[in-house]
């Protein structure tokens, strides 16, 4: 009987541990650049991002740099406006997309497969991102627009919310800069600066590419010499500091004319390649990582209707990105909100998942695998991601087999040492 | 584009979910195939192998469209309260079971549907069908469930519009357009009727729309149609059918002069939405007319080199968001919006009179090849680009057959997109974009800070 059981068991171990992602193959270009791709012949789509390590950790005394900078490139390369760039793309019924977070500066595009289509959307893309031609009058644009921007976001919650959050979770470190920019860096900025960031940061050696898409390895390997023959050899950017962790909690309560008060609580989480990623990534799960069904969810939503959505999450970075908690509520109940937070996020942190819920989760994220990698666009957000971080190749092939090994102990050690109730920020924006 | 997140506030979902980029444009081939059971239910089934997952969604023909006055918000809460078990399952069962099984599932209402979505791997379809066919005829309308799902959505709904300046004034300008047309108010309810609703109101609600003949079953992914089929009939084919009773028409009444609203509320920069009536495919005497109208949306607002993007954002600098849409799938008559921010330095009636100049401009001067073939070019390839998500090709397809459309005319978009002459465009900008039918709101922000904005594009020039 037992043993009858234990083949059973093997034999599921065994067909997790077989559940292949998508076969990412991996070179480098002649200057340097970190070429990732993965062959899908079923559409005639060619998806291609490059990832610079370029984003808002890397905008020192001005904060915005990245965001502003990332945000021009299309607006005139070489004898090219705006306008013509965009016609061009457009023409082509080429996607064109660039975007900045706290690690990455994105760019990316996506194009019809033909031969005809592709060279020409790929020759503007590589021009787009290695000569970009900053005209002043974007740079005063979009520097405004971003001044706006902040006085859209100063009307939101949850805008004024995340911002104090990060500030107060990442102190001195880099992580702490808003990418949105701040008014008197946006009012001081030059243009100048926007060109001597892209020189320094939009470099083949800081660069990580992904390709997915119906073009063999060799033509893959051509279009990976062509989007980045202009850009120059450069250098890396430097390794960021370590996220130091909070040695005590911190409670910020901003006042603010809205309906309900929004909470965030938190501290440091976790980094890409964390030894313990997927034994935190499992727990939170089901302590707020799985829609209505986690433990977060339950208790705050389904038990006492006191919020839309509660819900909590790593967001694991080159350095320890935060763990968030977080909900909104009406403002009469805010302070029995957060007491609900602090009491579930305690009780999770000294007993852990019971053995029920952590199987549940299991079964969730092993049996969901393929939804992880059902389309191009996620492929190459994955091996982007995978690239961009240094993950191992494997990392899709072996992830439901990492997963299935996580044990209730295993969380509740991880959790134990890594997350600390007496040393949370807090915080709270609403009204009375 | 920008008009998305607009677009998207006439739909709630159940938790944080967000929708791919609008439905805008149709889908590929027609290799759906179509089943009927003998209870009314309609299967559609779209085979796409390329990864062993599948989509199964289920829509009914109910939504705010089909409220009225002191019940709004009803098919959006009863969405909620679909999760809270039936004669069989607990609350939140449904969604811990799909959960178990490797699932994402959530719900969406909008005007004119409330649809229920599973994506499993495609092992796992019959799970999905038996629960759903558990919950269109077995479900358990208790008193305690209601009382915190209906706080729940109150708290969504604070969220969503109360605390949002912009919401607010889509939801003002959106009843201030319609009068007469249940479009007049909003998906998610006033929070006066979500007050006063009671459990009868659900159940009655329920009792009314849940039918196998009032709904459409899509299932798009690694299966095979007729094993769908098959298992669909075995699930869903016990369910006795309950007649129907279609919902009135409820047309909107003539608009008789431009309508203009100020809102204010909590918030720091202004905001000009415009909407001009407009048919959709499903009530325009000549179809031709609705896909001019949705070549005009691309001519204004169909990517970067569009002439919103173009002239108003990055030559006049008059807005830092400026967007135009049209929604052809709609069930009833709607509205072609103009939306936008003015940039520093301008002011709303600046951006409200550069919009109408460029709605004079398309009733007198015709839009340029170059500009038509751009806008094919992108809808040619859009139709590839869509292939890629299975979850897509399902909402398209439970859009049109649940707003009295087929789907078989996604297949017919690229021709038809591809047929629209620059004259057809000007004709229908002649005929709907007039003041009889314009409404203008405006977001006058409680916190505007003219002053800093001075200082701020005055330290430009000084540094």
């Amino acid at each position: 009987m037992r043993n009858k059981y234990l083949v059973l068991l093997s034999l599921l171990l065994i067909s997790s541990v077989s559940f292949a992602g998508p076969k990412i193959e991996q070179w480098q270009t002649k200057n340097g650049a970190k070429v990732f791709y993965v062959n899908a012949p079923e559409l005639p789509i060619v998806d291609l991002r490059i990832v610079f390590d370029a984003g808002s950790a890397r905008d020192a005394d001005k904060p915005g740099l990245a965001a502003l900078t990332n945000s021009l490139l299309d607006e005139g390369t070489g004898e090219l406006s705006a306008d013509q760039v965009a016609e061009q793309f457009e023409g082509v019924g080429a996607v064109f997309s660039a975007s900045s977070l706290r690690d990455m500066a994105v760019v990316s595009i996506r194009s019809l497969s033909e031969k005809v289509i592709l060279d020409k959307a790929l020759n503007l893309f590589r021009d787009v991102v290695a000569t970009p031609t900053f005209p002043e009058a974007s740079f005063e644009r979009n520097r405004k627009a971003m001044l706006v921007g902040l006085q859209v976001a100063s009307q939101r919650p949850n805008s004024i919310a995340s911002k104090e959050y990060y500030k107060q979770v990442f102190a001195d470190h880099p992580y702490a800069i808003d990418g949105s920019g701040t008014e008197e860096s946006l009012t001081t900025v030059k243009r100048q600066d926007v060109v001597d960031y892209h020189q320094r940061y939009y470099v083949a050696n800081n660069a990580t590419i992904a390709i997915v898409g119906a073009v063999s390895r060799a033509e893959a390997e051509a279009l990976a010499e062509q989007v980045t023959s202009r850009l120059k050899k450069g250098e890396a950017a430097p390794k960021l500091a370590k996220v130091k962790p909070l040695t005590a909690s911190v409670t910020k309560r901003i006042q603010h004319k809205s309906q309900q008060t929004h909470i965030l609580v938190g501290q440091p989480g976790m980094h890409r390649g964390d030894p313990d990623y997927i034994t935190l990534y499992v727990g939170n799960h089901v302590l707020g990582g799985s829609g209505l069904v986690s433990r977060l969810s339950d208790q705050v939503r389904e038990q006492r209707g006191l919020a839309y959505s509660a819900y909590s999450y790593f967001s694991p970075m080159r350095e320890d990105g935060p763990f968030t908690m977080g909900l909104q509520t009406k403002n009469s109940q805010a302070d029995d909100a957060l007491a609900l937070l602090n009491k579930i996020i305690k009780d999770f942190v000294d007993n852990g998942p019971t053995e029920d819920e952590l199987k549940r989760s299991k079964q969730n994220i092993t049996g969901g695998f393929a939804l992880r990698v059902d389309s191009n666009k996620k492929i190459v957000e994955y091996i982007a991601m995978i690239g961009f971080y240094g993950l191992p190749l494997d990392y899709l092939d072996t992830f439901n087999a990492r997963v299935e090994a996580v044990t209730v102990d295993k969380v509740k050690d991880a959790f134990k040492r890594r997350i600390h109730p007496d040393k949370l920020v807090t915080v709270m924006v609403g009204g009375k | 584009m920008r008009l998305a997140s607009i677009l998207l506030l006439s739909m709630t979902l159940t938790a944080s979910f967000v929708l791919p980029a609008q439905a805008k444009h149709g889908d590929g081939e027609s290799d759906v195939r179509q089943y009927m059971l003998d209870n009314g239910l309609k299967i559609l089934v779209k085979e796409d192998h390329r990864a062993p997952v599948v989509v199964s969604q289920i829509w009914y023909k109910v939504g705010s469209s089909y409220e009225y006055n002191g019940i709004t918000g009803v098919s959006h809460v009863l969405e909620h309260m679909m999760f809270k078990g039936t004669k069989t399952l607990g609350p939140n069962e449904f969604s811990k079971i799909i959960a178990a099984n490797g699932g994402r599932e959530n719900a969406f209402t909008g005007k004119d549907y409330t649809a229920y979505f599973q994506t499993l791997h495609k092992d796992r379809l019959e799970v999905s069908m038996r629960l759903e066919a558990d919950r269109m005829h077995n479900l358990s309308l208790r008193q305690e469930d209601f009382e915190k799902e209906v706080n729940v959505v109150k708290e969504e709904r604070r969220l969503r519009t109360e605390d949002k300046p912009t919401s607010l004034t889509y939801e003002q300008f959106i009843a201030t357009a319609f009068q007469t047309s249940p479009y007049h108010h909003p998906v998610i309810g006033w929070m006066d009727d979500l007050d006063s609703m009671v459990l009868e109101d659900l159940q009655h609600w329920y009792e009314r729309w849940y039918s196998p003949s009032n709904a459409t079953l899509v299932i798009v992914g690694d299966v095979k149609a007729d094993d769908v089929y098959r298992m669909a009939k075995k699930y869903f084919g016990p369910i006795p059918n309950v007649k129907i009773t279609p919902v009135k028409p409820q047309r909107e009444t003539k608009q008789r002069g431009e309508r203009r609203i100020k809102v204010r509320a909590q918030a720091e920069v202004p905001y000009l939405l415009m909407g001009y009536k407009v048919p959709v495919l499903t009530t325009a005497k000549d179809t031709n007319e609705v896909y001019a109208l949705e070549v005009m949306a691309g001519i204004l607002d169909g990517g970067n080199s569009a002439r919103l993007s173009k002239e108003v954002v990055r030559s006049k600098q008059l807005a830092v968001s400026a967007g135009a849409g049209y929604n052809m799938y709609d069930r009833i008559d709607n509205l072609f919006l103009f939306d936008g921010r003015p940039s520093t330095g301008h002011t709303i009636d600046e951006l409200e009179k550069e919009f109408r100049d460029q709605v004079q401009r398309l009733h007198t001067t015709l839009a340029t090849q170059d500009e038509l073939d751009r806008i094919k070019a992108q809808v040619v390839a859009s139709k590839i680009y869509e292939l890629d998500s299975v979850f897509y090709q399902g909402m398209q397809i439970g859009t049109l057959e649940t707003v009295g459309l087929n789907y078989k005319q996604l297949d017919e978009y690229v021709n038809r997109i591809r047929s629209v002459t620059p004259e057809q465009v000007q004709a229908v900008a002649k005929k709907y974009l007039i003041e009889e039918g314009l409404t203008v709101a405006i977001l006058d922000p409680a916190n505007a800070k003219p002053a800093a904005a001075e200082k701020t594009s005055g330290a430009d020039h000084a540094k």
